[in-house]
């Protein structure tokens, strides 16, 4: 009765998962989505919970009201800014469950006066592989959360001998399980945990390897793990439900990984071993002989360009994200709409920390999402544009990536903002952006730079703009 | 240096090479600038301004033309008429001249500058290269003309641009072809969009049709392939049959047009004549030819250059001036244009002819008095120039009113969508292939290895179990790829707070460990940690995604 009954109950489940990012395939339908994968997730959880005889029941709720109390706090707390950060946090938390549910799955199965292990190599193994996918998913988007919040510096930490390092840890994991299976269960719970330190260190050296501008994809790649650490669980438990749902997740993480490298023109493996961002290459400036002057302007001047223009695009980055200016610049579009001007934001998809991370700053200043843009959709529509503001972002508005075959970034992707008349970029600095190229753009005759803190200028544009009115 | 602006004395010029606010950029170059009195009163800069610009005012022009190092000018010299000597012989020896020169038309002004021994920058000369965009006279000219042909055009056409249906009846909107979609006629296009007109445009030169689409116009082609477009982005001569083709086209829409714009020219020819008697004649009384080429001779075969006359029931305008009669603009762009010139050929008010500098190579057609003869150029370019100069291709579109370019968008959005989805499948099925061999060499590995060698029935169920488990990862993979594909970029947050909410399943995991009669071990302590962990993730996820996705408005 039992069997039948959580068999249903997974079945619905993931259903409902597969209905909930399903979902997501359209903002009219997403919370729709949501809603299905909480209700799919409430389900497997009674379930199991009434399926499970002698259930220490107790000890499941207080840690399921610890739990959901701490991620309600977490999710009522967090700055839509600092989103890349909790996902990061999230993962760690995935990861570490999985690692924890192995350990305490080899006790339950090995513990105390258990069989002796070589007569089960099949679980022992899945054990293994969950313990090292779970240990390199916590350790790694703990590093990643300390990346991203600025504990740690964004610059790649690249040790000698690091491919080596990483191929040693991968042996060293695989001749603990061989060693494993042939051990007493004291010995084998001694080779287990050694492993899952091995897997932590691997987790900290392949992330702390990868630089700054890179971290979308480490988190997407993270949230890929999470998920396959997940499966792997389910392997280990020999539970369905839990291999579905981690097939999602993993195959999900690993689709917004690939998106984000061809938005970067680059592999995977580049990301990954190839320590990008480790030596800024001067090579592109140095090209430049004379030293080129930029066009400056102030915020009066942007202001009047804004209200002389019929079609503005924004292009934001990260840098909008940093001065916090995004419900500046939603008051600035706002009031040039409310004026007949027709305002586009043009979203790069490596643009922010996180995939889609613009998006979700902008609909949280309440841009509405229809005139949000993705890079396929507007770069046809610059040559039609007065203005583009580029607020805080620098190597997505880069053109040598398509026409200097010597730059770091050729072949990426970028927006187009120099087709149109007049380029407004509002930057920090003269610095180059994460990928330390320098940026022909700024040259440019139809480009102007606004130099200062993002939020102060947007603040400005927009006194301007009114007193216009 | 010196610069001289002096009064332009040619019939019917307005315009002036300076205005007050160029004055003032001048005088930052580090010039010293004088202006003729009265020299911008018919472009309506008044001498006051250019006095509280810091220009001196004089009204001797002998002296203005004599001390100047430097003189700008818009139309090219020409007989004086108050002085009765030409222009050109009052520059002093060795001095400089910038102005429209168009010597096929203007010879004189060759000779005269040639007996000075004086310098002569052609402004219409300046290449069309990127980093001359900002001198380029020629283009700002243009789009003030073709402007202004419409306002001409509607000043004569006794009926609205727009189409109106009122109470007294309907009025259908004017039917405007622009002949000749360079600046000039793209301008045209612009300005009768403007108005309300349907507006069709031709031009031997395809590339340009993108352009009239996308500024809301359509575009007129003949049946017959032939490349239109020459060195530079100018039009050539085309083939007889073209041209047949062509004309065939124009008696077609002679009868439906109401407003026919000319604006084709072909460098260093007379204009092509291509509206030609009998069209005139074709057309419905009481509509307008304007003919932008007149000064060339003209596109109509029944234009009289300068002048606005009706044939045939037809008003064909001929004035060569057109640009000079929107003289505040046009004086404003075109001394912008010089003090780019300037800017870029001068360092501290002296004026540095670089003979290997690109525009001076094109723009300098008289050096002290000879015809120059630059050094050959270094085969190599260099780099970086070539990058930035191929970085902004900005055409020298008009800044005109903008029509939809919707379909343009979504033509652009389709093409780029099927692209990716091929790249897609190729990575699909390469993954697929990947993932149905691993599986085998599992399957193969669990059947005859591990398996094999273990008596207990414990572990050859763990081993077929996960032969089963894996059949349903394999097809959730699929299933989740299938499915992610199709999530909007625009909610790839939402996707990942959502994955890390639904990937706490693994709660399930700890709660299966904390069955047990008696207290929990080890492994229940361990399970109650992972379950905590893992509902942090529940709760935080759904939670944070429902927060965020509230916020999604249209």
């Amino acid at each position: 009765m039992h069997e039948v009954m959580l068999a249903a109950a997974y079945l619905l489940a993931s259903l409902l998962f597969i209905l909930s990012l399903r979902g997501l395939s359209s903002q009219l339908t997403a919370r729709n989505g949501n809603f299905y994968g909480a209700i799919g997730m409430a389900m497997a959880v009674v379930a199991i919970v009434v399926a499970t005889d002698n259930l220490a029941l107790p000890h499941v709720l207080a840690a399921i009201i610890g739990g959901a109390l701490v991620g309600s706090f977490l999710a009522a707390r967090v700055a839509m800014t600092a989103m890349p950060e909790l996902v990061a946090l999230l993962h760690s938390f995935v990861g570490g469950a999985a690692v924890l549910v192995g350990l305490a799955s080899f006790q339950a199965h090995f513990g105390g006066d258990g069989p002796h292990l070589t007569q089960n190599p099949v679980l022992l193994s899945e054990i293994w592989v969950d313990v090292f996918i779970g240990g390199i998913t916590a350790c790694g988007s703990v590093v990643a959360w300390a990346k991203l919040k600025g504990l740690l510096s964004g610059r790649p930490l690249l040790l000698p001998g690091r491919h080596a390092l990483n191929a040693g840890a991968v042996t060293a994991s695989i001749g603990l399980l061989v060693l494993a299976l042939s051990a007493d269960p004291g010995q084998a719970w001694t080779y287990l945990l050694a492993m899952m330190a091995i897997s932590g260190l691997l987790g900290v050296h392949l992330v702390v390897a990868i630089g700054g501008a890179d971290m979308p994809v480490v988190v997407s790649l993270l949230n890929s793990y999470s998920g396959w650490t997940a499966s792997a669980a389910g392997f280990m438990l020999g539970n369905d439900l839990l291999v579905v749902t981690g097939a999602l997740v993993g195959a999900s993480g690993a689709i917004l990984s690939y998106i984000m490298c061809k938005a970067m023109n680059r592999s995977i493996w580049n990301v990954v071993f190839g320590g990008f961002g480790a030596a800024p290459t001067t090579k592109a400036v140095a090209a430049v002989g004379e030293p080129l002057a930029v066009n400056e302007a102030d915020v009066a001047g942007t202001a009047q360009w804004l209200l002389d223009a019929r079609r503005v695009i924004v292009t934001p980055g990260y840098g909008m994200a940093v001065a916090r200016a995004q419900h500046a610049v939603r008051e600035i579009c706002d009031l040039l709409r409310a004026r007949g001007c027709e305002v586009t934001f043009a979203i790069h998809p490596v643009a922010g920390r996180l995939p889609g991370h613009m998006n979700v700053l902008l609909a949280e200043a309440a841009v509405p999402y229809d005139i949000v843009m993705e890079m396929d959709e507007i770069n046809g529509d610059f040559i039609d544009t007065d203005v583009v503001l580029v607020v805080g972002a620098n190597d997505i508005v880069n053109p040598s990536a398509e026409t200097d075959e010597d730059s770091p970034i050729y072949g990426m992707p970028v927006l187009q903002v120099w087709h149109s008349r007049k380029v407004v970029i509002c930057k920090r600095s003269r610095a180059s952006g994460y990928a330390g190229v320098d940026n022909p753009l700024f040259y440019n005759d139809n480009s102007a730079m606004l130099f200062g803190d993002a939020q102060a200028s947007m603040a400005g544009i927009l006194q301007h703009l009114k007193a216009a009115d | 240096m010196h610069i001289a602006i002096p009064r332009e004395v040619r019939l019917n010029e307005r315009r002036v090479a300076a205005t007050p606010a160029s004055v003032v950029k001048l005088i930052q170059l580090g010039f010293i600038v004088s202006v003729e009195r009265g020299a911008g009163l018919r472009a309506d800069y008044p001498d006051a301004a250019y006095g509280a610009a810091g220009a001196t005012l004089t009204d001797d022009v002998r002296a203005l033309w004599g001390e100047a190092d430097l003189v700008l000018k818009v139309e090219p010299p020409t007989h004086h008429p108050d002085l009765d000597v030409h222009e050109a012989s009052l520059l002093s020896e060795g001095a400089t001249l910038a102005s429209f020169v168009q010597a096929d038309l203007y010879p004189d002004v060759i000779d005269e500058v040639k007996a000075r021994k004086a310098t002569l920058i052609a402004m219409e000369k300046v290449p069309r290269i990127t980093r001359a965009q900002k001198m380029d006279a020629l283009s700002s000219m243009a789009n003030i003309a073709g402007y202004r042909a419409v306002i001409e055009a509607a000043n004569l056409y006794g009926s609205f641009f727009t189409g109106q249906i009122t109470a007294a009846g309907k009025v259908p909107p004017a039917r405007v072809l622009i002949i000749g979609a360079g600046v000039a006629g793209l301008a045209a296009v612009g300005a009768a969009r403007g108005l309300g007109a349907e507006v069709r445009a031709f031009d031997t030169r395809s590339a340009v049709r993108e352009q009239v689409q996308s500024m809301g116009a359509s575009f007129l082609e003949v049946e017959i392939e032939e490349e239109g477009e020459a060195k530079g982005g100018y039009a050539k001569v085309m083939s007889q049959a073209f041209i047949d083709a062509e004309m065939a086209l124009f008696r077609v829409q002679a009868k439906e047009v109401d407003i026919v714009i000319t604006t084709a020219l072909i460098p260093g020819r007379p204009a092509p004549k291509l509206w030609l008697a009998d069209m005139v004649a074709m057309m419905k009384p009481g509509s307008v030819v304007v003919d932008m080429a007149a000064q060339r001779g003209g596109n109509c075969e029944l234009t009289v250059p300068g002048e606005s006359v009706i044939r045939e029931d037809v008003h064909i305008v001929g004035f060569t001036d057109l640009a000079s009669r929107m003289p505040r603009t046009a004086s404003q762009l075109y001394g912008t244009n010089l003090t780019h010139l300037l800017d870029d050929l001068s360092t501290d008010g002296v004026l540095h002819l670089d003979p290997m500098d690109d525009i001076v190579r094109g723009a300098v057609v008289l050096l002290k008095g000879e015809d120059p003869e630059w050094p050959a150029k270094p085969a190599k370019k260099p780099k970086a120039k070539a990058a930035v100069a191929a970085a902004a291709p900005v055409a020298a579109a008009p800044p005109v009113t903008r029509a939809v370019g919707a379909t343009k968008g979504a033509q652009h959005r389709h093409v780029s969508h099927a692209s990716d989805a091929g790249s897609d499948s190729k990575l699909g099925v390469w993954i697929a292939t990947a993932a149905i061999a691993g599986l085998f060499v599992l399957w193969a590995a669990l059947r005859y290895g591990l398996a094999a060698g273990a008596d207990d029935p414990a572990s050859t169920q763990a081993a077929s179990g996960f032969l089963q488990h894996l059949t349903v990862f394999v097809l959730a993979c699929v299933v989740g790829w299938h499915v992610v594909w199709n999530v909007a970029p625009a909610l790839h947050t939402p996707l990942m707070s959502v994955t890390n909410a639904i990937s706490g399943i693994i709660v399930l995991g700890g709660i299966m460990n904390l069955a047990s009669d008696g207290p929990i071990g080890i492994a229940g302590w361990l399970s109650v940690a992972a379950v905590t962990l893992a509902t942090v993730n529940i709760a935080g996820g759904f939670l944070v995604t429902e927060r965020m996705l509230r916020m999604f408005r249209r």
